[in-house]
Order: C-alpha cells, then structure tokens, then sequence
C-alpha cells in the first residue's frame, strides 16, 4: 500500500497516472486497501465497490496506455452518501427500511458525470437516517466516527462522507444539504464542502428528504478538488424537475482570481448568539486575513431558521407518511418521533413558511447588492462527543441534535451558495467557516476560500493516527 | 408543560397527537407519545415565530423556488 497515495489531490493523482510516476490501479488499490484497514475505525462506509473501481482504474491505464488523453479526474477515488443511486446497490438513505427496496438500476446523474471526468467510484457511505439529523449517528448502522477523535461526531447527515474524505479513505465524497448536511461534517471532520445553489445540481436519482430544501454537493480535502469535482457535475438535466436549465459555468478556471475585487463581510447579531468561542475565534481568524471589517445583519435570521425548521418537519413527514403507517417500529426512534411530530403540523403554518421564505430571499438578494460575501459560522462549537444529548448555547443547556445547525439552516433556507471551509484550531479538532455567496455565484466563494486555502487560515487537518 | 406562545399544555398536545395519529392512520405506541410531543411543541413554538411575523396577503409563498 503506497499511503501517500491517498494524501495526494486530484490534480496530483491525474498528473502523477499521465507521467507514469504510478498506476490509476495503485492508486484505486490503495484506497481500498485503506478502507479495509481503517473503515473499521471510521465507520464512513456501508457498501464498498471494489470490482467496479479496479475495472474502471483498468480502463484509465489502458487508456493512458495507448496514447488516450485522460480526464482531468483521472484515477480520483470518491465515494457518495448512501441516499445516492448506484447501479445494483439498494439506495439505503441510512435507513433499515430501504434494504427491502429494489436495487437501483442506474447510477444517478451525478455519479455518471464523475465517472465520465475520471473519478473512481469507491462505495456508499453512511448517513444520517433519511438525512433527518445533524450527528452522523445511526441506529442501525453504527455511528460514523470522527478521523480527529474516534470518540466523537462526524456531524451529519453526510456522516461517512465528512469521515472518509478526513480520514484518507476517499480523494472527495458527495453529501446532501437540506438545512446544514454538508457544512456541517466539513465544520467537524475539517474539511471543505460546497453547498451549492439551489437547483445547480442534478439530484436525479437520490432519495430525497424535503424537495424544496435539498441540494447535492461535494466535500473534499483541498479547493481544487472541490471546484474540481463541482465543474464536472455541472449542467442542466432534465430528469431533475429544480435542476435550473443553466449552461455549466465552470469555477475552476478563475480559482485563482484572487479577491480584490470583493467586498467581503462579516454576519452580525444571531450568527454571534450561541455560538461558542472558538466558532467565533475561527470567524475572526478568516475574516482577518481576508482583510474583512464591515458587519451585516441578516434580517430574521432566527424566523428564517424557524421556517426551514417548519417546512422540513412538514415535508420530510408527507415524504415518509406510508413508511410511518407500515413500518413505524422500524425507523431510527429519534427520527420516528420527529417525522410522526412534523405530520401534525396544521397547512397553514407550512405555507406561512414558504411565504417567508419569499420575504427573506428578498430581503437576501437586496443585501448582496452592498456585499459580495458573507462570513459566518458554520456549527456553534467543535465535534461534540457521540451519544451526546444536549449542549449549552448563551449559558442554557439545549437539546444538541437541533441546534448543530443552527447556522446553517437560514443559509439553505433561500438555496444561497455556500463554501464551509475548516480552520484547525490549537486543541486539534477542526471548525468550520462558511462562506457565503449571492446566489449562483460558486465562483466567488470557491475564489475566497481558495485565498484563504494558500494564506493557510484555512486547511484540511491530516489525523495524526491515519 | 406549557407550550410558550400557543396556548397549549401538555394534555392538549396529547389529544392532538392521538387524533392526528388517528386521522393519518399511524400507529403510536404509547412509549412513542412523550418524544412526540416534545418535538410537535418545538415545531409549533418555531412555527408561531413565523406566523406573528406580518407578511402581505399578495405574498406568494416559495413553493417552486427559483434562487
């Protein structure tokens, strides 16, 4: 096993298959071989494809063999949240319930057009049931474990994702966010993770959570994975009915743009609330070597947070309503009671909500015609320890699952493009920054979190023990 | 308990939950009723926070939601 293999960027991994330095197979073979020893610590994976990927690493080598130009992902190992088609797989969605479903007779969209760049599927990874959850935590499959500190949370519900990308076991991983669920992982496990504008990315063949919410992404090590792996899944596809009919507007290429141009700020009032120390000393951190001084305050923002909070409740219950009549006993209890709570919901409320959500978009785009960027925390404190219950926000002791993603959720709420990127902190665990962009404009904070990236604010922390 | 806002204590959320379940045909275990209840008071306290806030009638709600 070549373990600087699986440290290396895509670009490396691309370039280094191209001049010979070595194989797509050693690189594919060295991730698996890192699964095999490490996964029983992490706990990332739930289904790992390994015949699929030593074919595909075979076909790279053959086509490099005969002169064949390779794709700028060549021989990049990734993984997807479970809740992601694969072709022969049953689609889990880190449920119990969902083995009993038929496999899934394609890939999705998303995993196709990785494949087509290069990149080497390597397996399913485990989640948050039906991606209701923020703690990585799975009844049935087993918590996913933090690279940093096994004894504590991932984050979720991209749990494997946020675990296998930290912990060497994959180049980059696809997550969902529906109110945090990328940032999130990336905040705890250290690692970027691009929640891209609603409706940028196809979520044709995944399983959903809350329509109106949902977006698919990509989490990685570095910002040229990142942008990287975002380029290649970009484009209209008509099988997803949000899927925007927008040409691909690739961020790669202006990455290193730098940000001169931007005004940059930092959010005020409720993104100061609750958080601990150490959120806001990561904030300040970055906004410090990003030359930003002004404050903004975002209108609402704990309404806004009430109403994403409302219409996933709501939504997420009609999604699972049948499930709930037939198969109640067998959901993860702690998402049962919730979705069961959230079908209770009288109409009314659920469309004040949407209506709100009108009002604060509107109020959103008007502060993006005096700021470029908004800095703000990504989770209010580091990885809390799994099996945690509550936790202390402004000196009350709170139920922790709902407050993980308190930062998160006015964010999402209005599909706003995010970049989390991870500060590493002196006790050595990882805290995430996210920045935030006026909607489809990926470009400008994937160029801010690059900036931050090579002023070194920002980095993907290697776990001592991997 | 009373749940801040709504007007409601514990025993009225209880008989909305035993209707509700009734209505939409799921069965609740009785060991299931105090974990639904705590969240359906967490969603009505938030959803009251979105519903004091005025909003004109010709608003359109963001079902179909373009950023």
């Amino acid at each position: 096993m070549r373990d600087d293999l699986a440290w290396l960027d895509g670009k490396a991994i691309t370039a280094g298959i191209i001049d010979g330095s070595f194989s797509a197979r050693e690189v594919t073979g060295t991730a698996l071989e890192r699964i095999e020893q490490y996964d029983t610590k992490l706990n990332a994976f739930t289904t790992v494809t390994a015949e699929r990927a030593l074919a595909r690493a075979d076909a790279i080598d053959a086509a490099r063999a005969r002169g064949a130009a390779l794709a700028p992902l060549a021989g990049a190992p990734f993984a997807v949240k479970n809740l992601i088609d694969i072709a022969g797989l049953p689609t889990l969605a880190g449920s119990k319930i969902n083995r009993e479903r038929a496999a899934a007779s394609r890939d999705a969209t998303l995993v196709v057009r990785l494949e087509e760049a290069g990149a080497i599927l390597v397996g399913a990874l485990n989640m948050g049931e039906y991606a209701y959850d923020f703690t990585g935590e799975n009844v049935h499959y087993g918590a996913s474990r933090n690279p940093h500190d096994l004894a504590r949370m991932t984050g979720g519900s991209s749990g494997g994702s946020g675990g296998a990308v930290a912990g060497g076991l994959a180049t980059f991983a696809l997550g969902s966010d529906t109110n945090g669920s990328i940032r999130v992982p990336a905040s705890f496990c250290g690692v970027f993770g691009l929640k891209p504008t609603f409706g940028r990315l196809s979520r044709a063949g995944s399983f959903p959570f809350v329509s109106s919410l949902d977006h698919l992404g990509p989490l990685a090590r570095s910002v040229g994975d990142l942008a990287a792996a975002y380029d290649a899944m970009q484009g209209h596809d008509p099988q997803d009915p949000v899927c925007a009919a927008r040409p691909a507007e690739p961020a790669g290429a202006v990455l290193d743009a730098g940000i001169r141009d931007l005004r940059i700020a930092v959010a005020g009032g409720y993104f100061r609330q609750g958080a601990f120390p150490e959120a806001l000393q990561a904030v300040e951190q970055v906004a410090r070597a990003l030359g930003a001084t002004r404050e903004v305050h975002l209108p609402e923002a704990a309404r806004a947070r009430a109403a994403a909070y409302v219409i996933t409740a709501t939504e997420g219950a009609a999604l699972h309503l049948d499930r709930l009549r037939s198969a109640a006993g067998s959901f993860d209890p702690a998402v049962r009671d919730r979705l069961i709570a959230g079908a209770l919901m009288p109409a009314a409320f659920v469309v004040r909500a949407h209506k709100f959500r009108r009002w604060f978009q509107a109020q959103m785009l008007d502060l993006f015609e005096q700021v470029d960027v908004i800095l703000a925390p990504a989770t209010p404190c580091v990885a809390p320890m799994i099996g945690q219950q509550t936790i202390m926000l402004d000196g009350v002791e709170q139920p922790l699952r709902p407050n993980i993603g308190i930062f998160t959720q006015p964010i999402s709420f209005i599909g706003l493009p995010v970049v989390a990127v991870p500060v590493p902190l002196p006790s050595g665990l990882p805290i995430g920054v996210q920045v935030i962009a006026a909607p489809w404009r990926e470009d400008i904070a994937l160029r801010v979190a690059r900036a931050l990236e090579l002023s070194g604010v920002a980095r993907s922390p290697r776990p001592p023990e991997l | 308990m009373h749940t801040e806002g709504t007007a409601m204590d514990d025993a009225d959320l209880e008989a909305i939950i035993e209707a509700g379940a009734r209505l939409l045909r799921i069965p609740l275990r009785p060991e299931w009723l105090i974990g639904v209840r705590l969240h359906l008071a967490t969603n009505l306290r938030l959803a009251q926070l979105v519903t004091e806030f005025d909003l004109p009638d010709d608003l359109d709600p963001a079902y179909v939601f373009g950023a």
